[in-house]
């Protein structure tokens, strides 16, 4: 499917519905080895994206901008701030442009991953959502097409979160539990694939 | 799946809200809550007077937002259960603060917290707002000495807030205020004990989970993990496991003086906390430490968790002077020191 601006805004719509529908499975994620905030504070910040996209500002750039501002200014917490970064750094990949590419989806992604680890000083390893972004980056690099980026990228930060369990959480609240934290997939990645994965049902059609 | 817990809310998705409406009308008109934002600031501040800002997560009540008042700080930026606020809402308090002196931020070490307040830093920084960072890192449980910045604020937020608040409130400049408060940090060491786990309203869910008979020593204010997960021992017991790990960490020494506060986590009784403290002080008359002020009451908490806390901060003339100004907030007040 091609995306264009107004497709932009239903992607991210789409989104955050597919976020919405699991709250209950990123609390339960979360109180393992969190303290079950994250389902809530997702659903503050993409309940608030499904309300912007309803009449979103002009240009892709300024539809995930928008997306990122609801989401850091709703969302509160570790959350608020990373989830909110992908969008607000990552909409800079799609100034000027008319539809959503392949290129353009991979260079989003790679502007996400970029200021995620900016902002949390953590690298891969570290039991984060950036475990699931930043494979999802490299996935969809090089791809033929969107729909063939989108799938690469929502494969690869499943596999990411998979890989996350067997991760010693070295940051944010988990990181006391050391050892006791393995064997559960970190919340924040299973978010990532969640928003990863509504992108290439979007653009399958 | 365990039972929701019992609590007196309306919707719980709307309690923070709800709760800050009754923390600012319980104030009797000192404080004010900023239009559209979560973010409650002192009725009257001082043209020219250095602005603290505090913050963080609600649910740890009367933690930070009830902390806003005469020698205490200036404005909080609340974020919702257990979560830290906003850049937004950091930024928009910040600016309701500031009086030409800049801001002191001071909040406990939390990566939400960290990243959160930055971006309102930066947000400021675009606007000449000068900005500095203070970060509580009392709790000796969550990382050892050498990685002091992987440490998190607990308790000891309360005697940060009031030597900070003091200083901000009778120093003229940001760099004196950021000094003082640093001193303070520096000789500030704190420890917890879990007994029972507390719950977010939202999902009514334990944060975490404890069998009947187990505490468990250091454990942090959201349940993240301590030092010891063991059978429940006598007061004494505990207290001196406690104790031996803050007095050994700084290294408090025969000859020093102390603040002493035991913070109770929510649902502990003054009574255990009494008998704790006398167990606190026989321990600190053995090694020739004096206790300049002590404070045994209710500051950080985390909704209905039981447990309590021991915060030791060293004092030297000047932080004794600000500490012990008077100070009045809904959560915390205090008489001048004798």
């Amino acid at each position: 499917m091609r995306v264009d601006e107004a497709g932009a805004a239903l992607m991210l719509a789409a989104v955050a519905r597919a976020v919405l529908d699991r709250v209950d499975d990123l609390t339960d994620a979360d109180l393992a080895i969190g303290d079950g905030d994250h389902g809530i504070g997702m659903r503050r910040g993409f309940e608030a994206v499904e309300m912007v996209m309803e009449a979103p500002p002009p240009g892709i750039d300024g539809v995930f901008r928008a997306a990122g501002m609801a989401i850091m200014s709703n969302t509160g917490g570790a959350a608020g701030a990373v989830f909110g970064s992908v969008f607000t750094a990552g909409a800079a990949a799609f100034a000027m442009q008319e539809e959503i590419t392949a290129e353009g989806f991979t260079a989003f992604l790679a502007a996400a991953e970029g200021a995620v680890q900016r902002r949390g000083g953590v690298a891969e390893g570290a039991k984060t959502m950036l475990d699931a972004l930043a494979p999802a980056a490299r996935a969809a690099a090089g791809a033929d097409d969107l729909q063939a980026a989108t799938a690469a990228a929502a494969k690869a930060a499943l596999a990411g979160v998979e890989a996350t369990k067997a991760m010693i959480a070295t940051t944010g609240k988990a990181r006391s539990l050391g050892e006791r934290s393995i064997g559960h997939p970190d919340p924040g990645a299973i978010s990532m694939s969640i928003i990863l994965g509504a992108m290439r049902d979007y653009v399958a059609g | 799946m365990a039972k929701p817990i019992k609590k007196i809310l309306n919707d719980p998705r709307r309690a923070v809200h709800e709760m800050l409406d009754g923390l600012v009308l319980a104030s009797d008109g000192r404080t004010r809550r900023l239009p559209g934002v979560d973010a409650i600031v002192k009725a009257e501040i001082p043209e020219g007077k250095v602005a603290l800002l505090i913050g963080g997560g609600s649910g740890h009540e009367p933690l930070f937002h009830g902390f806003i008042g005469e020698n205490m700080g200036d404005g909080a930026a609340c974020g919702q259960f257990f979560a830290a606020p906003a850049p937004h809402i950091v930024y928009e308090a910040a600016k309701a603060v500031h009086r030409g002196k800049g801001v002191l931020f001071l909040y406990g070490n939390y990566a939400g917290d960290n990243m959160n307040f930055d971006i309102g830093a930066e947000m400021l920084a675009d606007e000449g707002i000068e900005v500095r960072t203070l970060r509580v890192t009392d709790d000796v449980a969550a990382a050892p000495p050498e990685r002091m910045h992987d440490r998190r604020g607990i308790a000891g937020d309360l005697l940060m807030i009031r030597v900070a608040g003091a200083a901000a409130a009778h120093l003229g400049s940001l760099d004196e205020v950021e000094r003082v408060a640093k001193k303070a940090m520096a000789g500030l060491r704190s420890m917890g004990v879990a007994v029972l786990a507390g719950s977010i309203p939202e999902t009514g869910k334990l944060t975490f989970e404890l069998a009947d008979d187990e505490i468990e020593i250091g454990m942090g204010a959201h349940g993240e993990a301590g030092i010891s997960r063991q059978k429940l021992g006598t007061a004494d017991e505990i207290t001196d496991q406690m104790m031996e790990k803050i007095l050994a960490d700084l290294p408090f020494r025969k000859g020093d003086e102390v603040a002493l506060l035991i913070n109770n986590l929510g649902a502990t009784t003054m009574m255990e906390m009494l008998v704790v403290n006398r167990r606190i002080r026989q321990i600190l008359a053995d090694r020739g430490i004096t206790v300049h002020r002590s404070d045994v009451g209710t500051w950080v908490t985390s909704q209905e968790m039981a447990g309590l806390s021991i915060s030791l901060m060293r004092l030297d003339a000047e932080l004794k002077h600000y500490l012990d100004m008077p100070s009045r907030s809904v959560g915390y007040s205090s008489l001048e020191a004798k």
